[in-house]
């Protein structure tokens, strides 16, 4: 009856994909053939030159699609259209200065368990330190993650669009259980992570089959055409779109799915962490935006309603519970809960700035987040023969930071007053114009809920800045307790580069802002 | 003048000078120990390059914006960079250039070590806490003066909300053994106003036509005259933000703990110029922008002005910290300026616009010299004072030339002001007047009664302790404090010439305002 067509595959528009994920091969190989001496620094080149690479590419594909328009690739199963392209090089940003982070070693030693299959205070363990062992298998895992985010804005397809899901996923759920301190938080969250990852990627498949049986495709274009002219099925319909928004929900973190983003966060490595809530968030919310623009409009009556409880909801509950956190990671978590809150406004608008606005918004955010992380990877406790250990996450022990490192702080400060979206921070600018295309879009009764949201949220931040310098430090000069270490470099680079981006973001932000605003609307 | 005098971008270099320096001393090592004389000699150059442009301003257009310079910033979304002052931005430039170099002069030495730095440290650490507190000054000078010139609404706004991490840190570094509470306060406040206000200015972009441009003050004029409800919306996100900067009550309670746990230097700048942005608003983005809902929300503005001004009164008489007693004053004060606003005859609000420079100065002296005092005393609680005037002679003095201009005898700078806005009210409505006249007693009461417990009366014997209620304090020995050094008079004398000058011979300022008094006051009477 029908032939097979082999479907034309357009190898440039995929360049960027197929760089980072043929890197993150070459970084498996790498881990079986390259001697352990020379296995490290060759993962981290190869990871830095992999992203760098992609971005470039992502770069050379954007001026294509400028000249010669969006177009489908792979029988389309993915769009090359502005929104992706910009999307993918946000996500790259983010995830270039993430890897600076993860490949530091603070200290004398990285962040990652020596070998994680040891039972945790077990003595192979103890010999796996000694020898002086380290899983540089976070390198490609990292990568693999990497792939899967960038196919995620793209992917025109709930079947693309689910694989890229697993593929964005399986990695970090390892990787969140690679800490090489608080061995069983970090694989507590691992196992937290997964477990309620296969639950939403439950749900997502399941939406996906009722859509095909609503619509007989799974195509992003075939079900927005579908959505008028069927007739008589809605119920499938709008059972499955919901049961798609919930599985990308959950990867954003919104209430009532983000039970596992404390834990997750809190356990998972930090420079993981920071890489985490950035790109993933990013990858996350522009497949939202893609779906969301591309599907619901025909659907806006029926979904309105709990999709504003959802954004009311995550606003809400991020903000309070991240007021009464006392662990900076927990409280960083709660924040990129009602992170999630704020973008889901864009997200709700329905306007062309939405999507404009929501990109701008995840850069800003994904800088800040990456620099707050990473500079809690040098903030460490030291034990009682001076050794410096784990990192320093009570809020109380960042008393007095501020006297004694003044440069970490005022950075630190920074990134807290984007998050809290005081003018003349990226936070700001994107809070505004997510604001107003909420506005735009007739949403104003979230906006003031959103304003409300942000004078409390500020509160948390706030308290930490003033932990830092106006609050005595608990230990003495001799014995600080809490200490900073020296990076290799590193970290400093990304904290560098994210502050000033952060800043930048807010007081230039008009190269930026003409990229998003030729990034307004998706091909079909 | 000669032209190219004139053409220079005065505003923009008196906006990025201070903050350059600032950076330098807090950055530049070497440069810290010098940081207090070169931040008062940067602070004179911006008081004599504000001198200079005011002697290049034209008197005649006064209600006209002059020195204007306009630069696209985010054409995205119509933000530009656009200042530019009339008559009323310009003294209250003026009165910001003149209040630094003072607050720098007699808070030379305010600056001292925390308990528990090493010996070998000390040095270090103090110079570095003093550039700090010289750098956040400089900033925040440089803030100020945008913020009068500002003539974009973005850009406003994002300055009105930057002033405030300065501030913050000033309260919060710098102040007394509360200031953390305090400078929380103070942000958790002004935030939430500002949000408020965030949600007015995104709001108002809707109301255009957008593309570049939108957000000068120039083509913002009347927004949603069609939609009175949506027009009250607005004016209401915008004045709420105003009204607890300003501070009105009942939005005021953040005033008095940041006044009595900031630095003498800080509470004057908060007090006597980041204040007056809230009233600066009210007349200058509130009344062009929501004419309609100005006029339709007048009386109940004015009804609340009533309140803070009698409440304040009352209050101020009932304290026992002298700081606190200032604060509170002001917040009587602010009320007259706020009726004065929006009561909408020119007469009146000339005299809110001269109520602000000559408030900024009176309380500027009061807060310096209450501070000189308190500092001397080791407390500001006014029960362990008395009979400080044979001790202190010119401390006493000079408080009470303050404390005389503050409730307005004439001849002193509160005088006019406060008449012009009496009489305004008077024209209004007689009830207006008539309560407002309530607190001009109140304020004789509050400020003689003061000087009676803090200066008369018999000097206390050292080591006697003074009864309070439920605490008895051990007074030290008052008898033998030095009165005010060469340093503390030449702050305290460029304050009393200007209070003379406002009292004596206001014309020059008045002739500065008037215009634009014209101007703003009848927007509200088109309106109503």
């Amino acid at each position: 009856m029908n032939q097979f067509v082999p479907p034309e595959i357009d190898w440039a528009a995929l360049s960027p994909v197929l760089i980072v994920l043929g890197l993150a091969v070459v970084g498996v190989l790498v881990e079986a053939f390259v001697p352990m001496r020379a296995r490290r620094a060759t993962q981290v080149v190869l990871a830095v030159v992999g992203v760098g690479a992609a971005l470039v590419a992502v770069a050379w594909r954007w001026v294509v699609v400028q000249d010669e328009g969006p177009t489908a690739v792979v029988a389309g199963a993915l769009r090359e259209d502005a929104p992706a392209l910009l999307a993918q090089a946000i996500l790259l940003v983010c995830a270039f200065v993430g890897l600076l982070v993860i490949a530091d070693r603070s200290s004398g030693e990285d962040a990652f368990a020596p070998a994680a299959a040891a039972i945790p205070g077990s003595a192979y363990e103890a010999e796996a330190r000694k020898a002086g062992l380290a899983q540089t298998e976070v390198f490609p895992l990292t990568m693999f993650a990497v792939g899967g985010m960038l196919v995620f804005p793209a992917a025109a397809d709930l079947l693309t669009l689910f694989i890229a899901l697993e593929v964005l996923s399986l990695p970090l759920y390892l990787l969140a259980g690679l800490a090489r301190r608080r061995r069983l938080l970090s694989q507590e969250a691992s196992l937290k992570y997964f477990l309620l990852g296969a639950f939403s990627s439950a749900f997502f498949l399941m939406g996906i089959a009722l859509l095909y049986g609503y619509s007989g495709s799974v195509r992003f274009d075939e079900l927005a055409t579908a959505v008028p002219a069927t007739s008589g099925l809605d119920g499938m319909l709008l059972a499955g779109v919901l049961l798609v928004i919930v599985g990308l929900l959950f990867k954003v973190g919104a209430v009532p799915f983000h039970s596992w983003v404390p834990d997750v966060y809190q356990g998972a490595p930090t420079p993981i962490t920071g890489f985490m809530a950035a790109c993933t968030k990013i990858a996350a919310f522009a497949a939202l935006l893609r779906f969301v623009y591309v599907v619901v409009p025909g659907l806006q009556w029926d979904l309105t309603v709990a999709l504003w409880v959802i954004a009311i909801l995550t606003m809400i509950v991020g903000t309070v519970l991240a007021v009464v956190q006392t662990d900076m990671k927990r409280m960083l978590a709660y924040s990129s809960v009602a992170h999630a809150g704020f973008l889901l406004l864009g997200v709700i608008a329905l306007v062309p700035s939405g999507i404009s606005s929501v990109l701008f918004y995840l850069l800003a955010y994904g800088l800040a987040t990456v620099g707050a992380f990473g500079l809690l990877t040098l903030v460490r406790e030291r034990d009682a023969d001076g050794n410096v250990t784990g990192e320093a996450l009570h809020l109380s022990q960042w008393a007095g930071l501020g006297r004694r490192h003044p440069v970490l702080a005022v950075c630190f400060t920074l990134f807290l007053i984007s998050f809290a979206g005081i003018p003349l921070t990226g936070g700001f600018i994107g809070k505004f114009l997510v604001f107003g295309a909420a506005i735009e879009g007739g949403a104003w009764p979230l906006v003031v809920i959103a304003v409300l949201a942000s004078a409390a949220a500020a509160f948390f931040y706030v308290r930490v800045i003033v932990l830092m310098f106006f609050t005595e430090p608990a230990g003495t000069d001799a014995d600080p307790g809490t200490t900073v270490v020296r990076t290799e470099g590193l970290t400093a680079v990304a904290v560098v580069v994210c502050a000033i981006g952060t800043v930048l973001l807010g007081v230039l932000p008009g190269p930026i802002l003409d990229l998003t605003a030729s990034a307004t609307k998706f091909m079909l | 003048m000669p032209t190219q005098f004139a053409d220079l971008p005065w505003l923009t270099i008196l906006i990025v000078v201070p903050t350059v320096v600032a950076a330098l001393i807090w950055l530049v090592k070497p440069l810290r120990r010098a940081a207090r004389p070169i931040g008062l000699a940067t602070s004179v150059l911006v008081l004599i390059g504000v001198a200079l442009m005011a002697g290049a301003f034209e008197t005649a257009d006064a209600a006209e914006v002059q020195f204007t310079q306009t630069v696209d910033w985010i054409s995205a979304i119509g933000a530009s960079y656009a200042v530019g002052v009339d008559g009323m931005g310009l003294t209250l430039v003026a009165l910001a250039a003149l209040l630094v170099p003072v607050v720098l002069i007699a808070g030379w030495n305010e600056v001292t070590l925390p308990s528990g730095i090493a010996a070998d440290r000390a040095e270090d650490s103090l110079a570095y806490r003093r550039a700090g507190f010289v750098s956040l000054v400089l900033v925040l000078e440089s803030l100020m003066i945008a913020i009068f010139a500002a003539q974009d609404l973005f850009l406003f706004y994002v300055i009105f909300e930057a002033m405030l991490i300065p501030v913050y840190f000033l309260i919060g570094v710098y102040g007394g053994p509360n200031r953390r509470g305090a400078a929380l306060k103070f942000l958790l406040y002004s935030l939430a106003g500002g949000l408020v206000m965030l949600a007015g200015v995104i709001a108002v972009y809707f109301q255009t036509d957008g593309g570049p441009g939108t957000y000068l003050l120039a083509n913002l004029g009347d927004i949603a005259s069609d939609n009175p409800t949506l027009q009250m919306w607005l004016f209401l996100s915008f004045f709420i933000a105003f009204a607890v900067k300003a501070p009105m009550f009942p939005v005021h309670t953040w005033l008095p703990d940041a006044a009595a746990q900031a630095t003498p230097g800080t509470s004057t700048l908060l007090v006597g110029v980041l204040d007056k942005v809230g009233t600066f608003g009210m007349i200058a983005i509130c009344l062009p922008l929501f004419p309609g809902a100005a006029a339709t929300a007048a009386p109940v503005i004015i009804v609340l002005a009533i309140i803070s001004i009698i409440y304040g009164g009352l209050v101020a008489i009932g304290q026992n910290d002298l700081m606190r007693m200032i604060a509170f004053s002001s917040v009587s004060h602010f009320g007259f300026i706020v009726m004065g606003v929006f009561v909408g005859t020119q007469t009146a609000m000339v005299g809110a616009m001269l109520y602000m420079v000559a408030h900024g100065v009176t309380i500027a002296a009061l807060f310096l010299i209450s501070g000189f005092l308190t500092q001397r005393g080791g407390s500001q609680d006014m029960r362990t004072y008395s009979g400080m005037q044979r001790v202190t002679r010119v401390l006493a003095g000079t408080w009470l030339f303050a404390g005389l201009a503050s409730l307005a005898l004439p001849g002193l700078s509160g005088f006019v002001p406060e008449y012009l806005v009496l009489i305004g009210s008077f024209e209004a409505h007689w009830a207006y007047g008539a309560f407002a006249v309530i607190g001009v007693v109140l304020s004789a009461l509050y400020i003689l009664l003061a000087y009676q417990r803090v200066f008369t009366g018999p000097v206390p014997e050292a080591g006697a302790p003074v009864e309070l209620t439920g605490e008895a304090l051990d007074v030290p020995d008052r008898a033998g404090l030095k009165d005010l050094t060469g340093r503390e008079k030449w702050a305290i004398v460029p304050l009393a010439l200007v209070v003379l000058f406002l009292g004596l011979y206001p014309a020059p300022v008045l002739e500065l305002l008037s215009g634009v008094a014209d101007q703003f006051a009848a927007i509200l009477g088109s309106a109503s």
